[in-house]
């Protein structure tokens, strides 16, 4: 079995593009949102679907989107809107990609967006009572090695 | 939707339509012109004197102002009208009474402050308070400020008495040209506050600093510096 597994591996690259890759999109109006390859049209396209993002079903370029680790494993070439919904759901792979540490940085990072000087000034502070009781802690812990 | 200019240049400067066929084409004909109408104030020019005498009928009416008794030989040019208004400051939507701003320029650049109120003039009237950041009560230009969505409760605060003319300077005595004094004068003489903006001061921070005192972490927000740290961008933040 384990041997099997790591005949899989193609290459050294670990994200491939391929029928099924969930890919972020990077710019534009659908820009951070998630679809799902359907079909790759040439090597600077490919057509791209996200039912359950709000994403219409459009060629899009490469360059303009990033991809993913997660994978529909199994999903067909060229498979409509509806068919690629249940593939969505089954497999949960949104839910996947939301407990990746890439999805919360681009959750953390909206946060901050908003923040208001005041909220900012209240973060710095709580940032420094933190590090003050890690920071002693630490301190502690050496003096009784 | 607004459609494409129906005006278009022939070459650069020289319009296709000219000024007159654009107006009948955008219709302006049917525009709605409103204007408001001046206050009509009466100047009085003349006056009704008393004059004694039994022939002299008694009272008569004469200008207020003389006719000159020579005309110029030349006709002087006069300085044309100017019809232009000194329109009062708008106040900025997003500052009101009660408003935290940051200051930008000058010795205090940087402090956060309250925002008072809006003078005659325009300009804004904040303090530190004193007591918190040692801003006094003081006029700011609003274009030298960032307003932030932080507001302070600021109703128990009397700021009536607060206007331009508090802020006026004093004339300062005339300078002498006595050599003795200008050598014996002290250099390092320091201008001392009056007891009157002491007193004011101290009464505005203590109104201030009950309802301040009731949020906590604001105090040590109005203490501290505003500055950006490493990649942080005015124009991407949000106050």
């Amino acid at each position: 079995m384990a041997t099997k597994k790591k005949e899989e591996i193609k290459g050294s690259f670990k994200r491939l593009v391929e029928v099924g890759r969930l890919v972020l999109i990077n710019s534009g109006e659908d820009a951070g949102k998630l679809a799902v390859i359907i079909e790759i049209i040439d090597h600077n396209r490919a057509l791209i679907d996200g039912p359950t993002t709000g994403v219409a079903r459009h060629a899009h370029s490469f360059r303009r989107l990033s991809l993913t680790d997660f994978l529909i494993k199994g999903l067909p070439r060229g498979v409509t809107s509806k068919v690629l919904k249940k593939h969505l759901e089954k497999e949960d792979v949104l839910a996947k990609w939301k407990k990746s540490t890439w999805a919360k940085k681009l959750e953390d990072r909206k946060k901050r967006s908003v923040l208001t000087d005041f909220d900012r000034f209240k973060l710095l502070k709580l940032k420094k009572k933190r590090r003050f009781i890690v920071q002693s802690e630490i301190a502690s812990l050496r003096k009784a090695k | 939707m607004a459609h494409a200019p129906r005006n278009r240049f022939l070459v650069s400067g020289i319009p296709r339509y000219s000024r007159s066929k654009v107006y009948a084409k955008k219709a302006l004909y049917k525009r709605k012109k409103s204007t408001i109408s001046k206050l009509e104030t009466k100047v009085e020019t003349t006056k009704t004197v008393q004059i004694k005498g039994n022939n002299n009928g008694g009272q008569r009416v004469i200008p207020l102002e003389k006719a000159p008794r020579f005309y110029p030989a030349e006709d002087v040019p006069l300085p044309k009208k100017s019809r232009k208004v000194n329109n009062p400051t708008k106040l900025r939507a997003t500052i009101t009474p009660g408003t935290v701003l940051i200051l930008l320029t000058g010795r205090f650049r940087g402090k956060r402050v309250v925002f008072l109120k809006q003078l005659k003039s325009g300009l804004l009237l904040v303090t530190g308070p004193f007591k918190v950041n040692g801003v006094p009560l003081r006029r700011v230009n609003q274009a030298y400020v960032i307003a932030t969505s932080t507001k302070v409760d600021i109703a128990s605060c009397s700021v009536d008495k607060f206007d331009d003319l508090y802020f006026k300077r004093e004339n300062k005595p005339k300078k002498s040209n006595d050599e003795q004094e200008f050598f014996n004068k002290d250099q390092n003489q320091k201008k001392e506050v009056s007891e009157n903006r002491v007193a004011d001061q101290k009464e505005i921070d203590k109104q201030l600093l009950a309802s301040l005192k009731k949020v906590p972490d604001l105090l040590d927000y109005l203490r501290a510096r505003f500055s950006l740290s490493k990649g942080q961008f005015p124009h991407d933040l949000v106050f």
